[in-house]
């Protein structure tokens, strides 16, 4: 069940676009999370942005672009993935920015879409390369590289980097903890049977509770 | 035994380790999973796909709100009214479908309990102190208000989720932030969070779970506690906690899917063990006053925009940090605001009192209190949408409703409504609200839309007086 593509190196041109506190409602605007599958989101994508003429993101210089270069934050707002499905519907796999948001950058590893920490001197300069040249996010070097001779590291969970490498999938990887999961569950019943779950969980009672 | 002293949320995170991994990271049992219709088509469609189930769905629950229309569900005969949005439709579908399929408990939109995921966990008593809890949406974080270990997920996540019951987590840095002396006239529990999250910034509680506490906090009524930690997430932290005491143990007792007898007693001893040891360790304290804290409201589009309502339109040039200057800058361009008006002269066309950040009982008294007697001009569209069929019957058995209509408000159906544009609530472009939600993301309330976030007593103020208003001019002085 190996939902991601690996990944291992990432290059060509990157949205120099460098804005701070991007939400995920600029991602992806709600009135496209009414759709109950994964795909076609790309058309969606940063469409409040796009409206704006001489916007970046229809400018054919970058049109197809696999990297995104923002600001601080990235991804904040709401937890909506397809934040993340979106962005790899229009064929990016790496951000970079000097920080994201913690739901987010979990959404973007499980999609196969990296995002790499930067300092902001390091964004500074790869916003400026980007305008004219192609840039590489190397997660075997954990690099990211440009053509005259920038080089910057960053740093990756191990796991969520193996992850990305070997394009794992996360739940199959859990459900072999089974035994760990069950074991943990038993004793719940022996210490906190309360929290166990069945007599919590027994009924919604409708009548007039009068609280609220 | 002298053990190290703990935090709240350490103690809960100790007491849910299934496995520690050699790198840090831990897998992390989860007692409480809440469902809704936009964030978990996806997750059901891959564990089908792959032939999973489950693993408990006994602590899963489902509730639609987010889509869902915020008009009459039945007509008068009592037969289900279609939902018109065809995308809309199709996803409600799939959530009873699904849950049908997958034994989960699904509370549907007819069902008096239902309402936004948020309002219907803790009025069921679904939330309990000392437990994990996620959701596939950020605001989950609301329920930290009772002591609960609560944060926001996505798909693959919830998918994570059904299928094991667990997360793979590493442990988050701790903050405190302490709130002590006593709120001032017509200040708000939704006063308190905005100020702290314009001291914090947006992104100020990144990597780390907060723990709201001082006498503020704990004088505050278990409603205004969830006001407070549904916005931890606009403060960035993903969770925020606030320790369980008398004043949650009250609120919960009796709840319909809370405990009960021997249950009920074993578990309050469990929580009463919870809250920080004295001399705990933050990883970060960030102190306020409430003194230092008046009726407050946001001016741009990042929720740490807030200014009090005495204050004006800041200057994007009066900014130190020249992207903030920039964003400053967009940020007015988009809201329509010239640096240096009052805040209160800004008209407002759209008044929304509602969400899960503001749509409980208190909320709805509190907005009542403002509006009874007086009249919402015609310039103005106000609505007020309770947070649950429960609330609502609440409300109008305490006579809120004919408050509300008699001066003008819409009353209607529980559900996200005009929180988020993906129902047919929507405030037009170019057009400005006073919104007791949580979020003022461009179009967030629907495309050009300008949000201006405040607390429920502000927002009456706002849609009787037709501008963004200061409620304490208008306090004690209505006609009874
Ligand atoms: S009311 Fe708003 S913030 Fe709360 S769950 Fe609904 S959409 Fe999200």
């Amino acid at each position: 069940m190996d939902r991601m593509n690996p990944v291992t190196t990432v290059t060509g041109t990157a949205y120099p676009w460098g804005a701070k506190n991007v939400d995920t409602d600029v991602i992806i605007p709600a009135h496209w999370l009414k759709t109950v599958t994964r795909e076609g989101l790309g058309r969606g994508a940063f469409e409040t942005v796009r409206a704006q003429p001489g916007n970046l993101f229809d400018d054919e210089r970058f049109a197809g672009s696999p990297i995104l270069i923002a600001g601080d934050n990235f991804g904040c707002g709401s937890s909506r993935e397809h934040a993340a499905w979106a962005l790899g519907d229009m064929g990016i796999t790496a951000v970079i920015a000097p920080s994201f948001s913690d739901i987010f950058s979990g959404n973007a590893f499980k999609n196969g879409i990296v995002p790499v920490v930067l300092p902001q001197e390091a964004v500074d300069r790869l916003l400026e390369v980007a305008r004219t040249d192609p840039i590489t996010v190397d997660l075997e070097t954990m690099t990211v590289t440009t053509p005259f001779q920038d080089r910057f590291e960053f740093a990756l969970d191990p796991f969520r980097r193996q992850c990305l490498m070997e394009g794992l999938d996360e739940v199959g990887l859990t459900l072999a903890r089974d035994t760990a999961i069950s074991n943990y569950e038993a004793g719940v019943m022996q210490h906190r049977p309360w929290m166990a779950g069945e007599r919590a969980n027994a009924g919604i009672a409708v009548e007039g509770t009068g609280r609220t | 035994m002298a053990s190290r002293p703990l935090t709240l949320y350490e103690k809960i995170w100790n007491a849910h380790v299934v496995e520690q991994r050699p790198d840090g990271t831990s897998l992390l049992y989860i007692d409480r999973h809440l469902i809704h219709e936009v964030t978990s088509p996806q997750a059901f469609a891959s564990l089908r796909a792959a032939g999973r189930r489950v693993r408990r769905p006994d602590l899963t629950l489902a509730v639609p709100d987010h889509n869902l229309p915020t008009t009459a569900r039945m007509d008068a005969a009592g037969r289900r009214l279609p939902i018109a949005d065809p995308e809309s439709a199709q996803q409600l579908a799939a959530l009873a479908a699904n849950t049908a399929e997958f034994g989960i408990r699904y509370i549907d939109e007819v069902a008096p309990e239902q309402g936004i995921v948020h309002v219907v966990g803790p009025e069921q008593g679904f939330t309990l102190p000392g437990t994990t809890l996620v959701c596939g949406d950020s605001h989950t974080s609301a329920h930290g208000a009772l002591g609960a270990l609560a944060f926001g997920i996505g798909t693959s996540e919830v998918e994570h989720v059904f299928a094991t019951q667990t997360l793979l987590l590493k442990q988050s840095r701790t903050m405190e932030v302490r709130v002590d002396g006593t709120l001032g006239f017509g200040v708000s529990p939704k006063d308190v969070i905005l100020a702290i999250i314009g001291r914090i910034g947006a992104a100020g509680g990144t990597g780390y779970v907060i723990e709201y506490t001082g006498e503020v906090i704990r004088a505050m009524s278990l409603e205004g506690r969830l006001t407070v930690a549904n916005m931890s997430i606009e403060g960035g932290a993903r969770a925020g906690l606030i320790a369980p005491d008398e004043t949650t143990f009250a609120y919960l007792k009796g709840r319909p899917m809370a405990l009960a007898g021997e249950d009920w007693d074993q578990a309050l001893a469990w929580w009463r063990t919870l809250p920080s040891d004295p001399g705990a360790r933050y990883d970060h304290t960030v102190m306020l006053h409430a003194d230092e804290i008046a009726p407050s409201l946001t001016w741009g589009t990042s929720p740490e925009d807030v200014v009090p309502i005495t204050g004006k339109v800041p200057d994007p040039d009066g900014f130190a940090d020249p992207s903030k200057r920039e964003a400053a800058r967009k940020s007015l361009d988009y809201m329509g605001l010239t640096p240096g008006t009052a805040m209160q002269d800004v008209p407002v066309e759209h008044v929304f009192i509602g969400s899960c950040t503001n749509s409980r009982i208190e909320d709805l008294r509190a907005a009542a209190a403002v509006a009874n007697g007086r009249r919402v001009p015609d310039s103005v569209r106000a609505m007020v949408v309770p947070g649950s069929g429960l609330v609502k019957r609440q409300a109008e058995a305490e006579g809120l409703d004919r408050i509300f209509t008699a001066a003008g408000f819409e009353w209607r159906e529980p559900g996200c409504s005009m929180c988020l544009a993906m129902n047919p609530d929507k405030v037009p472009a170019g057009e400005r609200c006073a919104s007791t939600s949580n979020r003022n993301f461009v179009g967030r309330q629907g495309p050009g839309a300008r949000t201006h976030l405040v607390s429920p007593a502000m927002a009456a103020a706002a849609a009787v007086t037709g501008r963004l208003a200061d409620v304490r001019e208008l306090m004690g002085s209505q006609s009874q």
